[in-house]
């Protein structure tokens, strides 16, 4: 479905001719003003009590958050039957709020589809997107989209999945066989640039819908299908035995998903950063929503455990510094857990995803997940 | 039933070629109906309707608040129950009154029968099960109280009995939105068919009067009154709704100062209206078109203002002639709500999209699309059985017979 949508995206961008002059305007308007904050933060004594933000002094005033999600991507954000958001994405957007308020539940969600986030993001309807949003460069520059982007919470990519029992496991394995694919997307090139590199033959069978595409693979006309990794897996799940599909370790192409903030108010966007790496490093610590208790207790008892006493806020001026509560991060993850929960939850293990960690493993375990230290 | 025999032989086996017609054509309806029975009663998981009824029928609306909405289904039964009742109580022109003819009998017992089996196989709890016997009892005991001491009523008050409708709508805003010492429910939680129905509702409110102005000021012969509808009626008639809805949702907030603009919700119900009332304005100009010039020079001879003769003379007329186009107009207007998904809001299509990101419920999407064809259909049939009845009702004809 993301597929299907960045396409829809990439053809939006042309009658939007309106938006990077609105863009202009409002960021010549909010410029001043973003220096502002940053001017007085400057000026006051170590950086401590005079973080500003207008994004957050409207988020307190407010009493919730306003984040900006999909609203229908499986593991990412849906709402169950008792009318709750879940999801990776949605627990994002609770850390935050945990963050502000020490409570996740205080967030008002907007669903929103690729075409209207950024208008959304930019005229201050919501105060967060996450929802599902590659980084790239265009949408991160100032003469672009003018994002704000926080570290990417899943590294997506392009995979290809096989039936278990056909023994492919590498990209390979694939030579001279039929492949499955959705025609006129960036995944057929993809596919056929990686394939090229590696000097595979293969036989590419494509279609128009990715229902087409997904019919042709169960009834064993091609023997892999390609897509991103994460729907992949939330097509595999619906499958009538899902156990009976591998996805290869291959990836072959860099979708890396991550929360955004405007540019306009570095206060804010460095909040939420560091809410990201807060569950990153709370991960790396072995810090838990089941051992967050007994570790503020155990920070607080042992005056030699700095870094923790640091991290979970019992000493230091971290949250302040960040305009947040001191004890952010135990708020954090008292709320949603680590990463690595969060991750097993909604798409890992836990879910009927059952995606592999991949690269989003930590960096001691050779992925990609990595928070820089909190000093 | 020697006569029906022979009626269905004359009918559909009146030669080789017919009679062989007739049996492919009852092979493939077999075929058809077998295989969706298969579907519908051995494959399919109606889990995924079951476990999200609440979510189709009020989307995230908070749990604790869901007295007022039961609240305003119970008064919309007795609205109900009036009207039919005091409909039937007041005989048609062309035909006796009946207080209880046919029709109503069956309507009746397929609504008890739907009162009791809907939410047994929806799986429903005893006290919802009970509400909603409840709220039936009241429309069929009001339909009852209505037909039978409504003639009777003093006739001021049977006069301003209409008037309760538009005010029941105001009421149910109220109770839907919060406020008057209700605590707000943000419009962000609104959902499923509730949401549906309130923006199908609004717009085809609002846009009636809009859509018999713009066709007024489209015939005026004031230029800056005429130019400006003609003008307003092709820009709209022009662009897509969904372009139009993307620029309601992506402009205004640039348009309008942070926090001015109106919620998701509301701009999406002006826009359906607005892009409604152009398209009604060429039903009712059809309509005005077809009344002869005469009847206004007429209305105009006997001494009537302007206003008094469109009032009274060329718009009734011109109205019963639009009808059956402006009840087109509306049915399309209601299922072109479902574009309102695209737009991020959960109307029932939206519902259903998230429904089926569940990753408990992925690939359940037949049950679901199934479920919303029906919800849609019964929303649309009653739209049109209504406007049918109307049309009869206002049948010069008959209206002549009577008279």
């Amino acid at each position: 479905m993301r597929r299907s949508l960045r396409r829809f995206d990439s053809g939006m961008r042309l009658p939007t001719a309106f938006r990077p002059l609105a863009l202009r305007r409002f960021a010549t308007l909010a410029a001043p003003l973003a220096l502002l904050p940053g001017l007085l933060s400057a000026c006051a004594p170590d950086g401590g009590s005079g973080v500003q933000s207008a994004k957050m002094a409207t988020i307190k005033a407010r009493g919730k958050l306003i984040c900006g999600v999909d609203g229908s991507l499986p593991g990412f954000s849906f709402v169950g039957p008792d009318g709750r958001y879940s999801g990776l994405d949605v627990d994002v957007c609770k850390a935050m709020a945990a963050a502000l308020f020490g409570d996740p539940e205080k967030v008002e969600y907007r669903n929103l589809n690729s075409s209207e986030r950024f208008a959304a993001l930019a005229s201050g309807e919501i105060d967060l997107l996450s929802r599902n949003t590659t980084m790239t460069l265009s949408r991160d520059a100032a003469g672009g989209n003018a994002l704000n982007f926080a570290p990417p919470t899943f590294y997506d990519g392009q995979g290809v999945m096989a039936p278990t029992a056909s023994g492919i496991r590498t990209l390979k394995d694939l030579a001279g066989k039929p492949i499955c694919v959705e025609s006129g997307t960036t995944t057929e090139l993809n596919l056929a640039d990686r394939m090229r590199e590696q000097n595979i033959a293969y036989t590419p069978l494509k279609f128009q819908t990715g229902d087409q595409t997904y019919a042709a693979y169960l009834q064993g006309r091609c023997v892999a299908v390609t897509s991103d990794r994460s729907q992949l897996a939330g097509k595999r799940s619906s499958f009538p035995q899902p156990d009976a599909h591998t996805l290869l370790p291959d990836v072959m192409s860099k979708e890396p998903l991550a929360p955004a903030t405007v540019n306009a108010d570095p206060v804010w966007a460095d909040a939420v950063r560091w809410t990201v790496y807060a569950l990153f490093q709370a991960e790396e610590l072995g810090i838990s929503k089941a051992t967050i208790a007994a570790k503020v207790a155990e920070a607080k008892a042992n005056t030699n455990q700095a870094d923790l006493r640091r991290f979970l806020g019992v000493e230091g001026e971290f949250g302040k510094q960040l305009g947040l509560p001191a004890d952010f991060v135990a708020k954090i993850i008292a709320a949603v857990g680590n990463y690595g929960e969060i991750f097993d939850r909604n798409v890992g293990p836990g879910s009927r995803l059952k995606l592999d960690r991949g690269v989003n493993r930590q960096w001691k375990q050779g992925g990609l997940i990595y928070a820089p230290p909190f000093r | 039933m020697d006569t029906l025999l022979r009626r269905l032989r004359h009918e559909l086996f009146a030669s080789k070629v017919d009679g062989l017609i007739t049996l492919v054509l009852l092979g493939l309806i077999g075929a058809g109906g077998a295989g969706f029975l298969r579907w519908a009663l051995g494959q399919a998981q109606w889990a995924v309707v079951r476990a999200n009824s609440t979510l189709f029928a009020l989307g995230r609306y908070p749990i604790e608040q869901q007295w007022r909405l039961w609240l305003l289904t119970a008064l919309l039964a007795v609205a109900t129950g009036i009207t039919w009742g005091m409909l039937r109580s007041h005989p048609r022109p062309d035909r006796v009154g009946v207080l209880w003819p046919r029709n109503d009998r069956i309507a009746a017992v397929l609504l008890a029968l739907l009162a009791l089996g809907l939410p047994l196989a929806l799986g429903l709890s005893g006290a919802v099960q009970l509400r909603w016997w409840g709220i039936t009892a009241l429309l069929l005991l009001w339909r009852w109280l209505a037909g039978r001491f409504g003639p009777g009523l003093p006739p001021l008050l049977k006069r301003l009995l209409p008037l309760g409708l538009p005010l029941l709508y105001l009421l149910g805003m109220v109770l839907i939105h919060g406020g008057l010492g209700l605590s707000p429910v943000s419009s962000s939680e609104w959902g499923g068919l509730m949401l549906t129905l309130l923006e199908a509702s609004f717009a085809i409110l609002l846009c009636f009067p809009l859509g018999v102005l713009l066709a007024l000021g489209r015939r005026s012969e004031l230029p800056l009154l005429r130019w400006g509808s003609v003008l307003y009626i092709e820009f709209i008639r022009g662009a897509p709704l969904i372009t139009l809805l993307f620029l309601g949702q992506n402009m205004l907030g640039f348009l309008l100062p942070g926090g001015m603009a109106p919620e998701r919700v509301w701009r999406a119900a002006w826009v359906l209206t607005l892009f409604a009332a152009a398209y009604l304005a060429e039903a009712v100009r059809s309509g005005l078109a077809a009344v002869p010039r005469g009847q206004l020079e007429a209305a105009r001879s006997l001494g009537m203002s302007l206003p008094q003769a469109f009032a009274s003379v060329v718009l009734p007329q011109a109205l019963r002639v639009a009808l059956p186009s402006m009840v087109g107009q509306f049915i399309s207007l209601l299922q072109d709500t479902t574009l309102l998904s695209l737009i991020g809001l959960m109307e029932l299509l939206g519902t259903a999209r998230t429904v089926m990101a569940n990753p408990a419920f992925l690939g359940r999407n037949a049950e679901v699309y199934f479920t919303l064809a029906v919800l849609f259909w019964c929303c649309c049939a009653a739209l049109g059985l209504g406007s049918r009845a109307l049309e009869r009702r206002l049948d010069p004809a008959a209206l002549a017979r009577s008279g």
